[in-house]
């Protein structure tokens, strides 16, 4: 793929629709991989002001000092606004505290819920994944979160075999049916568009394509009757300046690379 | 009265001597407490060395520790909410243990597990959250409960409180009684150190108790809790130490095809674990240079604090 002057990959483009997602000023619990990425994008771009939470024990309201690949890097630590223990961070996002934060996933359904612990039966399983991690407190307790993956038949399927991490369960009203206190899936961004939740029913809908994308590409990749939204946009492709920062974050293309 | 350092019994012995005296078989053993961070490997291949059997392995997200000893077939039961290689995705000796049901797991979040050793630090049977409802966490894991608030009449999520036999974790210096400094993210260490019924800290540094009461902020749990004491510099690698090394990228790259087959992982075991005794070999193992790229580079050091009166 490519922009008027220079060429970029696909996660690029994700990292970029990710960085698009956090608004000035926003509490951010920052995942591994392209969100960590993301978090880097937007505070040099739009986001200035937004504040990083790192669930090993960081607060940290700049970027690392130096390119870095995990976020226990100790550039990430160095100069941090707070170092503290996990369960610190978890307080704020149980108090309500976290706008938003980015999540991965080996599978997801039409409510959002998100599988990455076992695939198939749990008591004989085909595939077993590492598991949590953060990603269910992050998915039961923050205000918003975004889902980040790939777009693949066997991926987006009807019904999770495992709830990790709660989306909107089976539909609406069951978030607070079981008691959680709020939040629920935002958005997905996948490997061919970006797809949002209808506000009445909290099924998940085609609201943006990525450039060379068709809709019946998206469908026949997803694993149930996927409705598309009314207006359906293009997601647009990264700036120069995102991408001169991207290859700063990332200058190996460890992440990034093609 | 309380003693003297001086006529303190020492708590300072080998890695293997504390690796045989606390660890006995089918004991609960905490580590990887920091996450990402002061991993305390050194003490996990030795575990491997000693070919312990059954032990239960609690911790957070552990990054391919958890996998190795697995891979050493120590282990029988996993509490934890994630096991993994960072860096690469999947922990393949977990992956087969777990697919072959040879391994037990009970599947936390990294809060549900926090919350766990708050209750037993805390002397409590549980502790409320209200992380996990509707999740399927409640069907991999008997520690979980729902219940209602007293109060408010809200569903909330009770964690059993988890109760280890020991505790292993690295640090950058103790004082040789196991009053021990660390600094950088705690992630879950010290409710796992006042959870736990004994501790081993390994060390980068032995120190002076002189140079730990100097700032006892900084002092993870209090010596008075800490069972051993073991000098093991490099005994994190590959992962980073906050003031001492750099995380090794390389190392936990080369471990997802090291452990891709039980064949290759038997190999690697041999080379990086069965052939080595101690922090000199493990030294002599990495090479000069490689130590040398870890070292840092930026030193920035914490203004003075003065605790006087």
């Amino acid at each position: 793929m490519a922009t008027e002057n220079s060429e970029y990959t696909l996660p690029h483009l994700m990292v970029t629709a990710a960085a698009r997602e956090i608004a000035d000023g926003e509490v951010i619990f920052v995942g591994m991989r392209l969100p960590m990425l993301g978090f880097f994008l937007a505070k040099s771009t739009h986001a200035p002001n937004a504040v990083g939470v790192y669930e090993l024990g960081i607060v940290r309201d700049t970027v690392a000092p130096e390119p870095i690949l995990t976020m226990g890097d100790l550039p990430n630590l160095c100069r941090a606004q707070w170092l503290a223990d996990t369960a610190d961070l978890m307080g704020l996002l149980q108090q309500g505290l976290v706008d938003a934060s980015f999540i991965g996933g080996a599978q997801v359904d039409r409510f959002g819920n998100l599988n990455t612990t076992y695939i198939g039966d749990i008591e004989n399983p085909g595939t077993r994944l590492p598991g949590s991690g953060g990603a269910c407190d992050l998915a039961s307790l923050g205000k918003r979160h975004i889902i980040i993956m790939a777009h693949e038949r066997h991926r987006f399927v009807p019904r999770v075999d495992y709830i990790t991490s709660p989306g909107y369960g089976d539909g609406a009203g069951w978030r607070r049916q079981v008691g959680l206190p709020r939040g629920g899936p935002s958005a997905v961004i996948t490997t061919r568009g970006i797809l949002r939740f209808d506000p009445d029913t909290c099924e998940m809908m085609l609201a943006s394509l990525h450039p060379g994308v068709t809709v019946d590409e998206v469908l026949a990749n997803t694993g149930w009757p996927l409705r598309v939204a009314g207006e359906l946009s293009r997601t647009p492709a990264p700036e120069e300046a995102e991408l001169a920062m991207l290859r700063r974050f990332d200058p190996k293309g460890y992440w990034t690379g093609a | 009265m309380t003693k003297a350092p001086e006529e303190t019994q020492t708590k300072k012995i080998s890695l293997s001597q504390a690796i045989a005296r606390f660890v006995p078989d089918d004991s609960a053993v905490v580590m990887g407490t920091a996450q990402e961070t002061l991993i305390p490997f050194a003490a996990g291949h030795e575990m491997i060395r000693q070919r312990k059997r059954d032990l239960t392995l609690i911790g957070p997200i552990s990054d391919i520790l958890f996998d190795q000893l697995v891979g050493g077939r120590c282990v029988r039961k996993i509490r934890a909410g994630w096991v993994g290689n960072v860096i690469t995705g999947s922990g393949y000796n977990f992956r087969r243990a777990a697919e072959n049901r040879t391994i037990e797991i009970e599947d936390h979040s990294n809060l549900t597990l926090s919350m766990g050793l708050r209750a037993a630090a805390m002397g409590v049977s549980f502790m409320p959250t209200r992380t996990a409802l509707g999740s399927d966490l409640y069907k991999t894991n008997s520690s979980l409960k729902t219940m209602t608030c007293p109060f408010t009449g809200n569903t909330l999520t009770a964690v059993a409180a988890i109760r280890p036999d020991v505790a292993i974790i690295h640090v950058q210096r103790s004082d040789e009684y196991g009053n021990a400094h660390v600094w950088g993210n705690l992630g879950i260490t010290r409710e796992a150190c006042l959870a736990s019924q004994s501790i081993i800290i390994t060390a980068e540094e032995i120190v002076s108790s002189d140079v730990i009461t100097s700032d006892p902020n900084r002092v993870i749990t209090p010596g008075f809790r800490v069972s051993a004491v073991v000098h093991a510099p490099w005994g994190a690698h590959p992962s980073p130490v906050p003031g001492c090394y750099n995380r090794d990228h390389e190392a936990f790259i080369a471990y997802r095809t090291a452990s891709k087959t039980p064949e290759a992982f038997a190999d690697w075991q041999a080379r990086q674990v069965d052939a080595v005794h101690n922090s000199d070999d493990y030294l002599a193992l990495l090479g000069k240079e490689r130590t040398h790229g870890l070292a840092l580079k930026h030193h920035v050091i914490s203004e003075e604090t003065d605790y006087g009166y």
